[in-house]
């Protein structure tokens, strides 16, 4: 069984590393739709490829969080990249896969999949 | 929806948006009385009764974008396929308590499914609230608390990706643990 000692270790590395973030300028925000109609067209698995493939990245200047429908729930699950300065990008019908490579390329890489896009998907 | 654990990720988050401070999901596994209960308490802004009179209704929501509400719906359509059943009590200003019950071994009961991904999405999207998972099988069961975890880090987010990975296997190895004890009294795997 995991024993609390653990977290203590994870929270003394955190309080180490906290100091390095700073401020939030430049910080990219990932929004992924978890209605129904996104958690029930796989939108936490998304989510949780997001999570993991950022921290295995140490992609620290980003937050992953979530909102309702955006009402495209037939282009479910729906995730948006919002970075300051830049226009948003909206993904859609996303699975885990295409998550990893949205990590690598816009989230690390600053390059749009277009290809996953909903301007691409008609 | 294809696991229970996703039913309970969507209406957990009607506590959420009830603004709760903390939130209490219970999954009770009782082999020998054939029951699987889930429920989730609140202490958000709770329902009139007219509200909860139609909180089941999948043409009521309070949003405002969309004339329909799935989430409570489906939820109670999953346990009364089992034999079992949805009941929802409320308060305005003390909160909101669902439970719905199962047939535990009832052939057309969904998979409970990965619930620690569940409560670790709930947790990384809403760090600064309190969420109290239970799990219970038998006479065994284990809570993880945030606001244990939360004492613990001393000011690192709970939404932390370290952080959440470490809940998800503490809520698997304890969920392993407490099947394994109790593999032989019949109960199914989730």
């Amino acid at each position: 069984m995991k024993s609390l000692a653990e977290l203590q270790a994870i929270r003394d590395k955190m309080k180490n590393n906290m100091g390095v973030r700073g401020d939030d300028t430049g910080n990219i925000r990932v929004v992924v739709g978890m209605a129904t109609c996104g958690i029930a067209a796989g939108a936490r698995p998304v989510l949780q490829a997001f999570t993991e493939e950022a921290a295995a990245r140490g992609l620290t200047n980003v937050t992953i969080s979530q909102t309702g429908c955006i009402g495209i729930c037939q282009y479910e699950p729906v995730v948006e990249v919002m970075e300051p300065g830049r226009e948003k990008v909206t993904y859609v019908k996303m699975d885990p896969d295409k998550a990893e490579r949205v990590v690598a390329e816009h989230l690390a890489g600053g390059k749009v999949v277009t290809e996953y896009t909903i301007g691409a998907a008609k | 929806m294809q696991e229970l654990s996703l039913n309970i990720l969507d209406v957990a988050q009607n506590s959420v948006r009830a603004g709760a401070t903390l939130t209490e999901i219970t999954v009770d596994e009782q082999p020998a009385d054939d029951r699987l209960t889930i429920s989730i308490r609140d202490n958000g802004c709770g329902m009139t009764p007219e509200q909860v009179g139609q909180v089941t209704d999948p043409f009521f929501t309070t949003r405002t974008t969309r004339k329909v509400g799935l989430g409570v719906p489906l939820l109670k359509m999953a346990a009364e396929l089992t034999g079992g059943g949805l009941e929802i009590t409320s308060e305005p200003g003390r909160g909101t308590d669902l439970r719905a019950v199962f047939g535990l071994n009832h052939i057309d009961r969904m998979p409970l499914g990965d619930i620690a991904a569940t409560i670790c999405s709930l947790i990384q999207c809403n760090p600064d609230i309190d969420f109290l998972y239970t799990f219970r099988h038998g006479d065994a069961s284990f809570c993880a608390d945030t606001r244990e975890f939360r004492a613990v880090l001393e000011g690192v987010p709970l939404s932390t990706p370290e952080v959440v990975a470490y809940i998800g296997g503490y809520i698997r190895e304890n969920t392993a643990e407490i099947q394994n004890q109790s593999s032989s009294d019949g109960g199914i795997e989730p």
